[in-house]
């Protein structure tokens, strides 16, 4: 068998249903073989970023491992983004480039680079294969390592001769990689000082992050927060792994979090973290975060705990059995009909009818947040929508403003904040998920920078709705420049005039909406929603709003701004 | 200061993925050993870095999780023995020669090559040792010094091994 169809059969006996990708010289065998035929379905993509950001869109609706491929020299560099937004969100991801010849490697042969060199700081693993021999092995190895252990990226860069290159073909059952080792168990005791812990505090907190929803273990999560009566604060990327309509749901912490979620976590005596990295944006000033709380940390990556603070009890391991175990010993300790702290939620409670998220809602200019809550309204109850957004304010008021009750359907780039993520993502969504309604919630700015997908979209039968909240800025950063830097508004004016993004849809064959007033929100976006295929809705936006609360970078929770400056303060 | 002992498959790549590690926290990699083991497939890194204990911990950690990496221990003085290797080519005019020969054998240096002018060491001990001559030396006028980096193992007596993380259950 040849290298080239060798690996499409091996793709076939790890399941891959979908690639996504773009060809070129030192991948061509490859797709000649696709031409051969695969049941591995291609998507053509209209840029390599494009194909990755759809891989890891599939990956995060679907659990599985998402698959990119891509020529050498410009088409690798084009998957770095991809690569490194699926390093920082711990999305599994293979990656398939093509090489040059061995025989010219290290020559600066035409659309070489050294992809494994490039990628090195963002991926698990890679490997450069210069023989056919090897190949099944590192594709094995290269699907294990991306989706065990914490999951993510892996590259795997296969010179053009290997492709064409003839052999016995074996795809392997087991894969040795003796270095390769993440944890498999959970300490008991660990999780039994853990429980003990929960039973004692007053004030505690569930702090949930992204890993909760790659681990697949949101049911236990749920089972746990009711079993202690612990109200859950879930971060952007961990959105949808608590139910958002749940009474214990105090939604996201962190930058543009509520006041109730960041408050609850500034007073609480225990947190619980689970999946979650104390990354930056959630805690503001490190030494101000949940300063009275004693920590758990639960992760499945030991470089993850006491990273940036201190576990005062540790939990390695992998987190479905570890939460169902800490469920079970925390009933165990409990008297049946226990009610957890009720005072505390009382507490945070009334936080949340005091000071809830607010807006504008007088004026005559449409408001973004009145776009997001029109979309929430409009679908409502279903269990059949997923979201994906870019990156700006208008993620910030889809994660504040959004209901999402399941996991997997808020899918957005958290770590690495790439714009242009949401259109891509929400076409590879789709490909995992046929049936249900993607709606990408994007910025003008972000939607600019991958829009050209709206082709794959459309040819490809992966129909999506694109609701623009195009305030003619970028936004967010406009707002910093407006709050940290006097006004002065340095190149972050779109505008409202160009592009036309109505009639740029339909250039590539999408239906095209445009809207400027509430009057016409609720109709325009059902219309787009019900078209039956790609719509983008230009929703013309107040090019002024700001996204509110706010907790400057490095600030307390205690430091919070608000849309008008009204006195308020988090009581003891 | 810091050693760490590595235990890494034979591969290409594995050392810029550990050396990477240390250059993208900015931490310099003051000496750095590479060379087989008893296993053909294994190679032994050892690594000398100057940072905080909780700095050391987050880089093991991250270390253990690389793919070619099989073990990872930090060497703790007085639990392992180390040597280091150095080549020192000091200047030794006809009469200084008798000299230098007089302070080499107190570091049992061994004369690795004699010239007219100049005369190169070989030294190997301990680290501190190493040191300690090419300080001595260095009044006579180092031309050139080539020093391994230090390699270490845990000590055989007392069955005392170095501390090896086991961050991975
Ligand atoms: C690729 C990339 N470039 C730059 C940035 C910095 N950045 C963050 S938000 C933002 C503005 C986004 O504008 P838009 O898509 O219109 O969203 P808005 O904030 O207006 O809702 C920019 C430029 C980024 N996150 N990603
Ligand atoms: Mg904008």
């Amino acid at each position: 068998m040849l290298g080239s169809d060798a690996i499409l059969r091996s793709l076939e006996a790890e399941g891959v249903e979908v690639a996504f990708g773009i060809p070129g010289g030192a991948i061509l065998p490859t797709y000649d073989a696709f031409a051969r035929g695969s049941t591995v379905r291609h998507v053509l993509a209209r840029h390599e970023q494009g194909a990755g950001h759809m891989a890891e869109g599939y990956a995060r609706a679907s659990g599985r491992v998402g698959v990119a491929i891509a020529t050498s020299g410009p088409g690798a560099t084009n998957l770095v983004t991809p690569i490194a937004d699926a390093w920082m969100d711990s999305t599994p991801l293979v990656c398939i480039t093509g090489q040059v010849r061995s025989t010219l490697i290290g020559t600066d042969a035409f659309q070489e680079t050294d992809a494994t060199g490039i990628t090195l700081p963002i991926v698990k693993h890679s490997w450069l294969v210069q023989n056919v021999e090897e190949l099944p092995h590192v594709i094995k190895a290269a699907f294990h390592v991306a989706r065990t252990g914490r999951p993510g990226p892996v590259l795997v860069d296969i010179a053009k001769d290997v492709q064409e290159t003839e052999f016995d073909f074996h795809y392997p059952d087991e894969v040795k990689l003796p270095g390769w080792r993440p944890p498999r168990n959970v300490h008991a005791l660990q999780v039994a000082e853990a429980a003990k812990a929960i039973a004692g505090a007053q004030k505690p907190i569930l702090y949930v992050g992204g890993g909760a929803i790659n681990a697949n273990a949101c049911a236990e999560l749920l089972e746990l927060a009711e079993a202690g009566g612990i109200p859950v604060v879930t971060t952007l990327m961990a959105k949808g792994a608590f139910p958002d309509s749940h009474p214990l749901a105090l939604g996201a912490p962190g930058m543009h979090g509520s006041k109730w979620a960041n408050w609850a976590l500034n007073k609480a005596d225990l947190v619980i973290a689970v999946g979650s990295r104390f990354d930056d944006r959630v805690t503001g000033k490190l030494t101000a975060f949940a300063p009275g709380a004693k920590v758990i940390h639960f992760d499945i990556d030991p470089a993850e705990i006491g990273k940036l603070r201190r576990a005062d009890i540790p939990v390695v391991g992998p987190l479905r059995p570890a939460l169902e175990q800490l469920a079970e010993e925390l009933r165990r300790l409990v008297d049946p009909g226990h009610m957890g702290p009720a005072a505390w939620r009382r507490q945070v409670d009334e936080w949340r009818a005091a000071y809830p998220l607010r807006y504008d809602r007088e004026g005559d200019v449409l408001k973004p947040q009145a776009v997001i809550e029109t979309l929430r309204d409009l679908t409502a109850g279903r269990d059949d929508v997923i979201w994906t957004t870019g990156v700006g304010q208008h993620q910030m008021w889809a994660m504040q403003y959004l209901v999402c009750d399941q996991p997997r359907t808020f899918i957005t780039s958290g770590g690495l904040g790439t714009m242009g993520y949401g259109v891509p993502a929400a076409i590879g969504a789709k490909a995992a998920r046929p049936d249900a309604t993607v709606i990408c919630v994007d910025g003008d700015g972000c939607f600019q920078m991958t829009c050209q997908e709206l082709a794959t979209s459309a040819l490809e039968g992966l129909p999506i709705t694109v609701v623009i909240i195009n305030n003619g800025w970028l936004g967010m950063v406009r707002q910093w420049q407006e709050m940290f830097y006097d006004s002065r508004f340095s190149e972050t004016h779109l505008t409202h005039q160009v592009p036309d993004y109505a009639q740029l849809a339909e250039a590539y064959g999408c239906a095209g909406f445009t809207l400027s007033s509430e009057d016409e929100l609720e109709s325009v976006l059902e219309e787009a929603l019900n078209c039956g295929r790609t719509a983008v809705v230009d929703a013309r936006c107040d090019p002024e709003e700001k996204c509110f609360p706010m907790i400057p970078a490095g600030a307390a929770a205690t430091d919070v701004i608000e849309f008008t400056d009204l006195e308020e303060s988090v009581e003891a | 200061m810091h050693t760490v002992s590595l235990l890494v498959e034979n591969r290409p790549g594995a050392l810029a993925r550990v050396s990477n590690l240390f250059a993208r926290r900015g931490y310099n990699i003051e000496s750095l050993a590479v060379g087989p083991t008893e296993r053909p497939e294994v190679s032994r890194i050892t690594l000398r870095v100057d940072c905080s204990r909780d700095a050391l911990e987050q880089l093991e950690k991250q270390m253990h999780k690389l793919v070619n990496v099989l073990r990872v221990s930090t060497l703790e003085a007085g639990e392992a023995v180390e040597r280091e290797l150095a080549l020192v080519k000091v200047n030794a005019p006809p009469s200084r020669r008798a000299e230098l020969m007089a302070l080499g054998e107190v570091f049992r240096a061994r004369v690795a090559d004699l010239g007219p002018d100049s005369i190169v060491f070989e030294i190997v001990g301990h680290p501190e040792e190493v040191s300690s001559f090419e300080e001595l030396v260095r009044p006579h006028g180092v031309k050139e010094l080539a020093r391994t980096g230090r390699i270490g193992l845990g000590r055989a007596s007392a069955g005392r091994v170095a501390r090896t993380q086991h961050v991975l259950s």
